[in-house]
Protein backbone atom coordinates (compact mmCIF):
# COMPACT_ATOMS: atom_id res chain seq x y z
CA UNK A 1 0.00 0.00 0.00
CA UNK A 2 2.34 2.40 1.03
CA UNK A 3 4.63 1.31 -1.66
CA UNK A 4 2.19 1.91 -4.04
CA UNK A 5 1.77 4.88 -2.99
CA UNK A 6 5.06 5.94 -3.16
CA UNK A 7 5.45 4.32 -6.22
CA UNK A 8 1.91 6.06 -7.89
CA UNK A 9 3.08 9.76 -6.82
CA UNK A 10 6.61 9.10 -8.18
CA UNK A 11 5.45 8.23 -11.72
CA UNK A 12 2.58 11.02 -11.56
CA UNK A 13 5.22 13.71 -10.92
CA UNK A 14 7.68 12.55 -13.71
CA UNK A 15 4.65 12.27 -16.04
CA UNK A 16 3.06 16.13 -15.45
CA UNK A 17 6.55 17.62 -15.07
CA UNK A 18 8.12 15.83 -18.76
CA UNK A 19 4.73 17.05 -20.50
CA UNK A 20 5.40 20.66 -19.16
CA UNK A 21 9.02 20.50 -20.50
CA UNK A 22 7.86 18.53 -23.61
CA UNK A 23 5.36 21.60 -24.09
CA UNK A 24 7.99 23.75 -24.07
CA UNK A 25 10.76 22.17 -26.08
CA UNK A 26 8.23 21.29 -28.88
CA UNK A 27 7.33 25.13 -28.81
CA UNK A 28 10.76 25.53 -30.22
CA UNK A 29 11.16 23.23 -32.42
CA UNK A 30 7.52 23.93 -34.03
CA UNK A 31 8.89 27.75 -34.79
CA UNK A 32 12.52 26.33 -35.65
CA UNK A 33 10.10 23.50 -38.41
CA UNK A 34 7.93 27.03 -39.37
CA UNK A 35 10.99 29.25 -40.22
CA UNK A 36 13.58 26.85 -41.42
CA UNK A 37 11.80 23.62 -42.09
CA UNK A 38 11.77 20.08 -40.58
CA UNK A 39 15.41 19.03 -41.44
CA UNK A 40 17.30 21.86 -39.19
CA UNK A 41 14.70 21.53 -36.43
CA UNK A 42 14.28 17.48 -36.20
CA UNK A 43 17.96 17.01 -36.63
CA UNK A 44 18.64 19.51 -33.72
CA UNK A 45 16.48 17.74 -31.95
CA UNK A 46 17.94 14.51 -33.09
CA UNK A 47 21.00 15.63 -31.70
CA UNK A 48 19.85 17.23 -28.61
CA UNK A 49 18.00 13.63 -27.81
CA UNK A 50 20.95 11.76 -28.23
CA UNK A 51 23.53 14.21 -26.01
CA UNK A 52 20.64 13.37 -23.25
CA UNK A 53 21.45 9.55 -24.09
CA UNK A 54 25.15 9.67 -23.42
CA UNK A 55 24.88 11.93 -20.37
CA UNK A 56 21.90 9.35 -19.29
CA UNK A 57 24.47 6.42 -19.93
CA UNK A 58 27.46 8.31 -18.51
CA UNK A 59 25.68 9.11 -14.96
CA UNK A 60 23.69 6.25 -14.38
CA UNK A 61 26.77 4.01 -13.07
CA UNK A 62 28.28 6.86 -11.38
CA UNK A 63 25.15 7.49 -9.33
CA UNK A 64 25.50 3.79 -8.34
CA UNK A 65 28.79 4.21 -6.71
CA UNK A 66 27.39 7.03 -4.29
CA UNK A 67 27.01 6.19 -0.87
CA UNK A 68 22.91 6.41 -0.30
CA UNK A 69 22.30 8.84 2.20
CA UNK A 70 24.80 11.02 0.38
CA UNK A 71 22.80 10.70 -2.66
CA UNK A 72 19.37 11.13 -1.02
CA UNK A 73 20.83 14.83 0.64
CA UNK A 74 22.08 15.70 -2.45
CA UNK A 75 19.16 15.23 -4.44
CA UNK A 76 16.80 16.08 -2.40
CA UNK A 77 18.45 19.63 -1.60
CA UNK A 78 18.17 19.87 -5.43
CA UNK A 79 14.50 18.94 -5.53
CA UNK A 80 14.06 21.44 -3.11
CA UNK A 81 15.67 24.08 -4.54
CA UNK A 82 13.91 23.00 -7.91
CA UNK A 83 10.34 22.23 -6.79
CA UNK A 84 10.35 25.19 -4.83
CA UNK A 85 11.14 27.62 -7.63
CA UNK A 86 8.68 26.34 -9.67
CA UNK A 87 5.80 26.47 -6.85
CA UNK A 88 6.88 29.82 -6.07
CA UNK A 89 6.37 30.96 -9.70
CA UNK A 90 3.02 29.12 -9.84
CA UNK A 91 2.12 31.02 -6.54
CA UNK A 92 3.07 34.16 -8.31
CA UNK A 93 1.35 33.40 -11.71
CA UNK A 94 -1.93 32.10 -10.16
CA UNK A 95 -2.18 35.25 -8.15
CA UNK A 96 -1.15 37.46 -10.89
CA UNK A 97 1.91 38.96 -9.60
CA UNK A 98 3.33 37.75 -13.28
CA UNK A 99 2.34 36.82 -16.51
CA UNK A 100 0.91 33.44 -17.45
CA UNK A 101 3.61 31.52 -19.23
CA UNK A 102 1.95 31.43 -22.81
CA UNK A 103 3.36 28.51 -25.57
CA UNK A 104 1.13 31.16 -28.66
CA UNK A 105 3.62 34.63 -27.68
CA UNK A 106 6.88 31.96 -26.46
CA UNK A 107 6.20 30.68 -30.38
CA UNK A 108 5.65 33.98 -31.57
CA UNK A 109 9.03 35.35 -29.89
CA UNK A 110 10.88 32.32 -30.99
CA UNK A 111 10.03 32.07 -34.98
CA UNK A 112 10.59 36.07 -34.99
CA UNK A 113 14.03 35.78 -33.46
CA UNK A 114 15.28 33.33 -35.99
CA UNK A 115 13.37 35.66 -39.11
CA UNK A 116 16.07 38.48 -37.46
CA UNK A 117 18.95 35.80 -37.66
CA UNK A 118 17.39 34.66 -40.99
CA UNK A 119 17.61 38.39 -42.48
CA UNK A 120 21.60 38.86 -40.79
CA UNK A 121 22.99 35.82 -41.47
CA UNK A 122 21.22 34.16 -44.54
CA UNK A 123 23.79 31.04 -45.58
CA UNK A 124 24.01 30.18 -41.72
CA UNK A 125 20.41 30.09 -40.80
CA UNK A 126 20.01 26.22 -40.86
CA UNK A 127 22.93 25.74 -38.50
CA UNK A 128 21.45 28.39 -36.22
CA UNK A 129 18.11 27.16 -36.48
CA UNK A 130 19.52 23.41 -35.79
CA UNK A 131 21.65 24.80 -32.57
CA UNK A 132 18.33 26.75 -31.67
CA UNK A 133 16.27 22.79 -31.79
CA UNK A 134 19.09 21.34 -30.43
CA UNK A 135 19.23 23.47 -27.30
CA UNK A 136 15.72 23.64 -26.56
CA UNK A 137 15.27 20.00 -26.53
CA UNK A 138 18.91 19.25 -24.37
CA UNK A 139 17.48 21.64 -21.65
CA UNK A 140 13.97 20.36 -21.23
CA UNK A 141 14.90 16.69 -21.39
CA UNK A 142 17.57 17.57 -18.87
CA UNK A 143 15.05 19.02 -16.34
CA UNK A 144 13.06 15.67 -17.57
CA UNK A 145 16.39 13.34 -16.88
CA UNK A 146 16.83 15.42 -13.45
CA UNK A 147 13.01 14.60 -11.96
CA UNK A 148 13.54 11.47 -13.36
CA UNK A 149 16.34 10.76 -11.45
CA UNK A 150 15.75 12.41 -8.29
CA UNK A 151 12.03 11.20 -7.39
CA UNK A 152 13.05 7.72 -8.25
CA UNK A 153 16.48 7.52 -6.16
CA UNK A 154 17.37 4.75 -4.21
CA UNK A 155 13.59 3.33 -4.36
CA UNK A 156 14.60 0.95 -7.42
CA UNK A 157 11.90 3.05 -9.03
CA UNK A 158 14.06 4.08 -12.06
CA UNK A 159 12.03 2.28 -14.91
CA UNK A 160 8.95 2.97 -14.54
CA UNK A 161 9.51 6.56 -13.52
CA UNK A 162 11.48 6.71 -17.03
CA UNK A 163 8.26 4.98 -19.03
CA UNK A 164 6.16 7.61 -17.38
CA UNK A 165 8.03 10.25 -18.70
CA UNK A 166 8.72 9.18 -22.20
CA UNK A 167 5.00 8.42 -22.30
CA UNK A 168 4.21 11.91 -21.75
CA UNK A 169 7.25 12.91 -24.47
CA UNK A 170 6.15 10.58 -26.84
CA UNK A 171 2.32 12.03 -26.09
CA UNK A 172 3.49 15.72 -26.64
CA UNK A 173 5.24 14.94 -29.99
CA UNK A 174 2.61 13.22 -31.51
CA UNK A 175 0.11 15.70 -30.97
CA UNK A 176 2.32 18.60 -31.85
CA UNK A 177 3.39 16.15 -35.47
CA UNK A 178 -0.71 15.81 -35.45
CA UNK A 179 -1.41 19.40 -35.19
CA UNK A 180 1.84 21.41 -35.98
CA UNK A 181 0.88 24.14 -33.64
CA UNK A 182 2.16 24.96 -29.86
CA UNK A 183 0.11 23.33 -27.25
CA UNK A 184 -1.41 26.41 -26.25
CA UNK A 185 -4.42 25.02 -24.33
CA UNK A 186 -2.39 23.18 -21.82
CA UNK A 187 -3.35 24.43 -18.48
CA UNK A 188 0.42 25.25 -17.68
CA UNK A 189 0.39 26.94 -14.43
CA UNK A 190 -2.04 24.40 -13.05
CA UNK A 191 0.38 21.56 -14.02
CA UNK A 192 3.37 23.72 -12.81
CA UNK A 193 1.52 24.00 -9.45
CA UNK A 194 0.80 20.52 -9.00
CA UNK A 195 4.73 19.08 -10.37
CA UNK A 196 5.98 21.90 -8.30
CA UNK A 197 3.89 20.50 -4.90
CA UNK A 198 4.50 16.88 -5.73
CA UNK A 199 8.54 17.84 -6.28
CA UNK A 200 9.27 19.81 -3.21
CA UNK A 201 7.47 17.16 -1.04
CA UNK A 202 9.87 14.53 -2.52
CA UNK A 203 12.49 17.43 -2.08
CA UNK A 204 11.55 17.41 2.46
CA UNK A 205 11.40 13.96 2.08
CA UNK A 206 15.03 13.00 0.37
CA UNK A 207 17.27 15.87 2.18
CA UNK A 208 15.25 14.29 5.91
CA UNK A 209 16.56 10.67 4.94
CA UNK A 210 19.89 11.54 4.09
CA UNK A 211 20.04 13.50 7.50
CA UNK A 212 18.87 10.72 9.45
CA UNK A 213 15.18 11.40 10.05
CA UNK A 214 12.61 8.60 10.63
CA UNK A 215 9.97 10.24 9.09
CA UNK A 216 6.99 8.78 10.70
CA UNK A 217 4.62 6.60 8.46
CA UNK A 218 7.65 6.15 6.05
CA UNK A 219 6.69 6.89 2.63
CA UNK A 220 3.30 7.50 4.00
CA UNK A 221 4.93 11.20 4.95
CA UNK A 222 5.34 12.53 0.98
CA UNK A 223 1.55 12.29 1.12
CA UNK A 224 1.51 15.07 4.35
CA UNK A 225 3.91 16.73 2.32
CA UNK A 226 2.20 17.31 -0.62
CA UNK A 227 -1.39 18.01 1.60
CA UNK A 228 0.90 20.53 3.65
CA UNK A 229 2.69 22.42 0.61
CA UNK A 230 -0.47 22.38 -1.13
CA UNK A 231 -2.36 24.09 1.74
CA UNK A 232 0.39 26.28 1.73
CA UNK A 233 0.58 27.40 -1.85
CA UNK A 234 -3.15 27.65 -1.87
CA UNK A 235 -3.30 30.08 1.62
CA UNK A 236 -0.52 32.26 -0.28
CA UNK A 237 -2.43 32.45 -3.64
CA UNK A 238 -5.45 33.64 -1.58
CA UNK A 239 -3.50 36.18 0.50
CA UNK A 240 -1.67 37.24 -2.22
CA UNK A 241 -5.10 38.03 -4.09
CA UNK A 242 -6.72 39.67 -1.22
CA UNK A 243 -4.03 42.02 -0.83
CA UNK A 244 -4.07 42.92 -4.56
CA UNK A 245 -7.64 43.73 -4.10
CA UNK A 246 -7.15 45.49 -1.03
CA UNK A 247 -4.05 47.96 -3.10
CA UNK A 248 -6.68 48.40 -5.97
CA UNK A 249 -9.75 49.23 -4.55
CA UNK B 1 31.43 29.16 -26.50
CA UNK B 2 28.63 31.44 -25.83
CA UNK B 3 25.92 29.33 -26.06
CA UNK B 4 28.29 26.69 -23.83
CA UNK B 5 27.71 29.60 -21.36
CA UNK B 6 24.56 29.99 -21.71
CA UNK B 7 23.64 26.44 -21.39
CA UNK B 8 25.39 26.58 -18.46
CA UNK B 9 23.32 29.80 -16.89
CA UNK B 10 20.27 28.12 -18.24
CA UNK B 11 21.18 24.91 -16.01
CA UNK B 12 22.24 27.10 -13.20
CA UNK B 13 18.72 28.73 -13.13
CA UNK B 14 16.65 25.47 -13.03
CA UNK B 15 17.66 25.72 -9.37
CA UNK B 16 18.43 29.24 -8.56
CA UNK B 17 16.06 31.90 -10.19
CA UNK B 18 15.62 33.95 -7.13
CA UNK B 19 18.16 34.11 -4.72
CA UNK B 20 16.74 34.91 -1.65
CA UNK B 21 14.80 31.69 -2.26
CA UNK B 22 17.71 29.61 -2.87
CA UNK B 23 19.34 31.36 0.22
CA UNK B 24 16.87 30.40 2.48
CA UNK B 25 16.32 27.02 1.55
CA UNK B 26 20.31 25.98 1.95
CA UNK B 27 20.05 27.95 5.26
CA UNK B 28 17.00 26.12 6.57
CA UNK B 29 18.50 22.51 5.66
CA UNK B 30 22.04 23.39 7.42
CA UNK B 31 19.88 24.21 10.80
CA UNK B 32 18.33 21.13 10.29
CA UNK B 33 21.45 19.13 9.67
CA UNK B 34 23.26 21.35 12.51
CA UNK B 35 20.04 20.29 14.70
CA UNK B 36 20.64 16.25 13.63
CA UNK B 37 24.28 16.48 14.41
CA UNK B 38 24.15 18.13 17.90
CA UNK B 39 21.13 15.93 18.76
CA UNK B 40 21.28 13.01 16.92
CA UNK B 41 18.82 11.24 20.05
CA UNK B 42 15.75 13.59 18.53
CA UNK B 43 16.12 13.28 15.27
CA UNK B 44 12.32 14.77 14.75
CA UNK B 45 13.65 17.95 15.96
CA UNK B 46 15.48 18.48 12.68
CA UNK B 47 12.37 17.14 10.34
CA UNK B 48 10.52 19.53 11.96
CA UNK B 49 12.85 22.24 11.44
CA UNK B 50 12.57 21.33 7.86
CA UNK B 51 9.34 20.48 7.44
CA UNK B 52 8.48 24.15 9.10
CA UNK B 53 11.16 25.91 7.70
CA UNK B 54 10.52 24.75 4.13
CA UNK B 55 7.18 25.87 4.49
CA UNK B 56 7.47 29.03 6.35
CA UNK B 57 10.13 29.96 3.56
CA UNK B 58 7.93 29.41 0.20
CA UNK B 59 4.73 31.59 2.28
CA UNK B 60 7.12 34.35 2.91
CA UNK B 61 9.16 34.57 -0.27
CA UNK B 62 5.78 34.17 -1.93
CA UNK B 63 4.48 37.33 -0.08
CA UNK B 64 7.77 39.56 -0.27
CA UNK B 65 7.52 38.98 -3.90
CA UNK B 66 4.62 41.34 -4.09
CA UNK B 67 6.29 44.31 -2.38
CA UNK B 68 8.97 43.68 -4.75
Amino acid sequence: MIGNLHLGSAVAAAFLASLVEAVEALTIVLAVATVRGWRPAGLGAIAGLALLAVIVAALGPLLDRVPLHLLQLAIGILLLLFGMRWLRKAILRAAGLIPLHDEASAFEAETAELRDQARRHAQRLDWLAGLASFKAVLLEGLEVVFIVIAVSAGRGLLFPVSVSALAACLLVAAIGFLVHRPLARVPENMLKFAVGVMLSAFGLFWTGEGLGVAWPGADLAIVAFIALFLATALAAVVVLNRRGAAVSS
Amino acid sequence: MTMLIGIFQELAGLFVEDGALALAIVAVVVVAGISAALAPNVPWASGAILLFGCLAVLFVNAMKARRR
